[in-house]
């Protein structure tokens, strides 16, 4: 076959739903085919107009109720009641309020679980596949790390309202939006990031933290050979300071002391409302002068004058408009839908793209999958799956209505890839380099094989409802009914399903969702040559199965 | 009004650990629940060895066969009350409710050398110091000024404290300086998933706890092998892979049938972490390829009732000690190759809290324990524990970076050069020289 040569027509539908989509569905290649694969691609570009979501999922995920609240309501649901009791308790051990703390810590747990499961939810059904697979990219592009603190009430939102509604639109929108949401302010420490000597500066709020001005350059935006100094890292530090959390009001004294003069100054100055302290939003972003560096800056050359809040954004706007910047995202975009190695063929006309849209990520999108690198021969199903790709491809092949998510999420685990648990900064990597060896190919297979066995109880809720209540008892009762549900739903014992086991998923009806040449004459043959039960673990098994 | 108590958003309800319960507790829950499902991939009994070449690997003429084991304590233990310096008076006014009696006392420590002495729980070690394989690294812990568990356990592992973005551990960067040809066993990781302190480039094996490792696996059965086998039988890597891990597997279970009549031949079954203990040194004893193991314990985080020689810490330090005592039987004559590291992300507060326990703090004690150590000595410089040696002015002072006796032992005793030691350290500081002489040479 030839290397350079483009794929042909037979392979387009399944190519296009392996890049732009987590592999087919039943009736997804055939549906591709009398598309055009480059109709499917227009549709997934624009998925507002041109794919509606269907009244289940849509139903399913106003379900997860934790999605669509605010920072701020997420903080005052699940942390305020954590933090209510260990304040009576004071250290007492009383075991009553003990039995309250655990109770309010399994109600936290609540949050992430729904962000997991709309997450997967999303990405084995939504129609909008390369909107799933682009949330995927910049979630990780972005990372924070929910097992970080707070983050773990907050990652949920951080997706919902800082990535999802971004993720093909101007990329300094998505930059600043994730800029200023209390998840990455959390994570990366710039909450804490204060000028030295600022009426604002006392206890933790101590100084310069310059984890995050290195960070968004590093790896959000400029990229490690991007062409910035320390000396950059830090005038960025200081033109960020006081970009954190709302907090409670300052105590009296302080405020008597300190900021009421630094008030009269500002008055001095002509600054309008210089002493109000605003309201809590309810994103919990909140720019505190008092912790601020007035000071004027030079930063990657340029100067920005000391003005507040307007400087983090300008430095925003410089970074997301820098060339490094548009090679950078190129190069990890190219890396994520076409190659490990992206040839610079490819990067050039993407990051010029970028820069003549002024960092429009659906134009670069566009570009790229028209290219005629998209369409090499050479790059068909070069792709090794992550693992959360190859989980969520078996469970869109099978077509199994999943209404238990945990065997899904727990292998990820499993793989090393657990859903929200990178722990650095940088995200987990998407190459074949990261993820194949033979620990991770045992469990593939044993995936494979639980999933064809019909193993998995994908298909029943994980929990009796009923039973949770009596679980939990009182305390996690006082969020009202439906929060008492909520805590059923989660906090139940496992226990046995009864009832008989799932129905094998057919390998038949997984070889016509892969279409015909899918699967390579050794691996058709050895299929034919199994056992009719074995037959659907062997396809997902498979070497054609783990590449996309 | 504004929503949020910046005290409490800056820590001052102290941990990440507790503050946040729900912060790792999706793990805990995911991977119980995991477990328990053991029917749903019961099947999936996801077993998790890889390998390749447990069989194969010409080790003997490299020349050194040594091993190192690494146990992390996760949570921080409080190091005061593990090597109490028992000789300082400012020790047991700090600690009026959780210090550990002074010898002779009921319950009191178990002196070592009239200043410094061991817990009471640590009792099942006390052979090994006295035989001089066991030492301690004194207030020695990471130069980061965090708090934070998850800050700090991950500079500890990643071995570049202060640098977030390293992707690597520094076990897994040790294995890629061994000389010889490398196989997937040469580190194993006794745990449920590979961690952050082993991953890497370097292919490393992971082994789950308990039972859990000889649960039998749908690809065990000849006729669901033999059929995988048939789409596996390429040179190209995804194969290669496969085949690796079958060979592994296959090991693996015949090493684990061998354990399960030792144990029948009416030995009782150790519990805990003994078992874990036991089982890693009869994998380490069967196949010298095993040349680095890293086992994890959780449950240090003592805010609350820490105890003294007994409670909590005492009820967490007794099966440790009694399972590093019983690997040392167990691993026999491979003992004297063997080197065993016990660490810890930071120390705890110098004086107990209201609380009767003890909060985040810096300094801490490393436990070096092997044939090749040259024990029963407590090494490094002890800073005092007057107010204005302490550092912050709370917590015990860091004299020993805890990068400095690792070095000694990946120099000495794995045989690796300090131009190899750089790049599994990058930028560590000069050694000082206070752990200098920790490995017998």
């Amino acid at each position: 076959m030839n290397d350079t040569g483009a794929i042909s027509g037979q392979e387009r539908p399944l190519h296009v739903l392996n890049r732009l989509a987590f592999g087919p569905r039943p009736g997804d290649v055939e549906r591709v085919r009398q598309l055009g694969a480059e109709r499917y691609i227009h549709e997934q570009l624009y998925p507002d107009a041109e794919v509606p979501i269907p009244e289940s999922l849509r139903r399913k995920i106003a379900g997860y109720y934790t999605l669509h609240m605010s920072p701020l309501e997420l903080f005052r649901t699940f942390q305020l009641p954590v933090i209510e009791v260990r304040r009576a308790d004071k250290g007492a051990g009383n075991e009553a309020l003990k039995s309250d703390l655990k109770a309010a810590r399994i109600r936290q747990r609540i949050v992430l679980q729904e962000a997991i499961e709309a997450r997967v939810a999303r990405a084995i059904e939504g129609p909008r596949q390369l909107q799933e697979l682009l949330t995927a990219f910049w979630f990780n592009h972005f990372n924070v790390f929910r097992g970080k603190g707070l983050d773990s009430i907050w990652t949920g939102s951080f997706e919902q309202t800082s990535i999802r509604p971004h993720t093909m639109g101007k990329f300094r929108a998505l930059l600043g939006a994730t800029a200023k949401h209390p998840a990455m302010l959390f994570y990366l420490d710039n909450w804490r990031n204060t000028a030295p000597g600022s009426p604002g500066a006392r206890g933790k709020f101590d100084g310069i933290n310059e984890n995050y001005a290195r960070e968004v350059m590093e790896l959000h935006t400029l990229g490690v050979n991007g062409g910035y100094t320390q000396a950059d890292v830090i005038a960025l530090a200081h033109i960020l300071t006081g970009w954190g959390i709302a907090r409670k009001n300052p105590s009296p004294m302080l405020r008597r002391e300190m900021l009421e003069p630094m008030a009269r100054l500002r008055r001095g100055f002509g600054w309008r409302n210089a002493n109000r302290m605003p309201p809590p939003s309810p994103s919990l972003f909140y720019f505190d002068p008092r912790r601020h560096d007035f000071s004027s800056k030079v930063f990657l050359g340029r100067t920005i004058q000391g003005a507040g809040i307007s400087e983090g954004e300008r430095a925003l706007d410089i970074l997301a408009r820098h060339p490094s910047t548009a090679k950078h995202l190129s190069f990890e975009l190219a890396r994520f839908f076409v190659t490990d190695n992206p040839p610079d063929s490819l990067i050039g006309p993407m990051a010029a793209r970028y820069l003549a849209t002024d960092g429009d990520i659906r134009e670069v999108l566009a570009l790229m999958f028209a290219a005629p690198e998209f369409w090499q021969r050479r790059y068909y199903r070069s792709k090794f799956k992550s693992p959360y790709e190859y989980v969520i491809s078996c469970a869109r092949a099978t077509g199994v209505e999943v209404r238990n998510y945990r065997p899904l999420y727990g292998t990820m685990q499993l793989l090393g890839q657990p859903l929200y648990g990178c722990l650095t900064p940088n995200g987990y990597s998407n190459t074949e380099d990261a993820w194949l060896n033979p620990d991770g190919m045992m469990m593939r297979l044993s995936f494979a094989t639980a999933l064809g066995n019909g193993n998995l109880p994908l298909d029943r809720p994980p929990f009796e409802e009923a039973a949770g209540e009596a679980a939990i008892g009182g305390p996690a009762a006082r969020g009202g009914a439906r929060r008492g549900a909520m805590n059923a739903k989660f906090a139940a014992p496992e226990r046995p399903h009864p009832g008989p086991k799932m129905v094998p998923p057919d390998a038949v009806a997984l070889t016509q969702t892969l279409g015909s040449g899918a699967l390579g004459a050794n691996t058709a043959q050895a299929v034919e040559s199994a056992p009719p039960r074995l037959r659907t673990a062997l396809i997902l098994g498979s070497p054609e199965f783990m590449t996309r | 009004m504004e929503p949020i108590d910046e005290k409490l958003l800056a820590g001052n309800s102290r941990c990440e650990l507790c503050a946040a319960g729900a912060a790792r507790a999706p793990d805990t829950l995911s991977r119980r629940a995991f477990l328990r499902r053991a029917a749903v991939l019961s099947a999936a009994g996801i077993v998790l060895i890889s390998p390749h070449a447990w069989a194969g690997r010409a080790f003997a003429s490299s020349g050194n066969k040594n091993r190192l084991v690494v146990v992390f304590l996760r949570g921080a233990v409080d190091g005061m009350n593990v090597i109490v310096p028992h000789g300082d008076p400012i020790y047991y006014e700090s600690r009026p409710t959780i210090a550990v009696g002074r010898t002779g006392s009921p319950g009191g420590v178990l002196d070592l050398d009239g200043y410094f002495g061991m817990h009471p729980a640590l009792g099942p070690m006390m052979p090994l110091w006295k035989e001089r394989t066991l030492a301690f690294v004194h207030a020695c812990g990471s130069p980061d000024p965090t708090r934070s568990h998850f800050d700090a356990q991950d500079y500890m592992e990643s071995g570049t404290p202060g640098v977030k973005s390293t992707q690597d551990g520094w076990l897994n960067r040790t294995l890629g300086q061994l000389p010889g040809a490398h196989g997937p066993t040469e580190a194993l990781s006794m745990g449920a998933t590979m961690p952050r302190i082993l991953s890497g480039k370097m292919p490393a094996a992971n082994m789950p706890l308990g039972r859990g490792a000889a649960r039998p696996l749908p690809l065990d059965r000849p006729f669901i092998e033999a059929a995988f086998d048939r789409l596996y039988t390429g040179n190209d890597p995804i194969s290669v892979a496969y085949r690796d891990g079958r060979m592994a597997r296959k090991k693996l279970l015949a090493e684990l049938e061998q354990d399960m009549t030792v144990a029948d031949a009416g030995a009782p079954s150790p519990q805990g972490f003994s078992q874990d203990t036991d089982r890693l040194a009869h994998l380490m004893t069967r196949d010298p390829t095993i040349r680095v193991a890293f086992l994890a314990l959780g449950g240090w985080d003592t805010h609350v009732s820490q105890g003294g020689a007994e409670g909590q810490l005492a009820g967490h330090l007794r099966p440790l000690a009694e399972g590093l005592a019983s690997f040392k039987a167990s691993l026999g004559q491979t003992w004297q190759d063997t080197t065993i590291l016990v660490i810890s992300e930071f120390g705890r507060t110098m004086h107990e809290n209201g609380n009767a326990g003890t909060d985040h703090g810096h300094g801490n004690v490393m436990w070096v324990m092997g044939g090749p150590v040259r024990g029963g000595k407590v090494y490094g410089r002890w800073p005092g524990l007057q107010p204005g040696a302490l550092y912050q002015e709370r917590d015990l002072a860091i004299t020993t970076d805890f990068r400095d006796p690792i070095a000694v032992v990946l120099a000495t005793h794995m045989g690796l050069g300090d131009a190899q030691i750089d790049r599994i350290f990058p930028a560590r500081p000069r050694p000082s020289g206070d752990a200098s002489g920790l490995i017998k040479a």
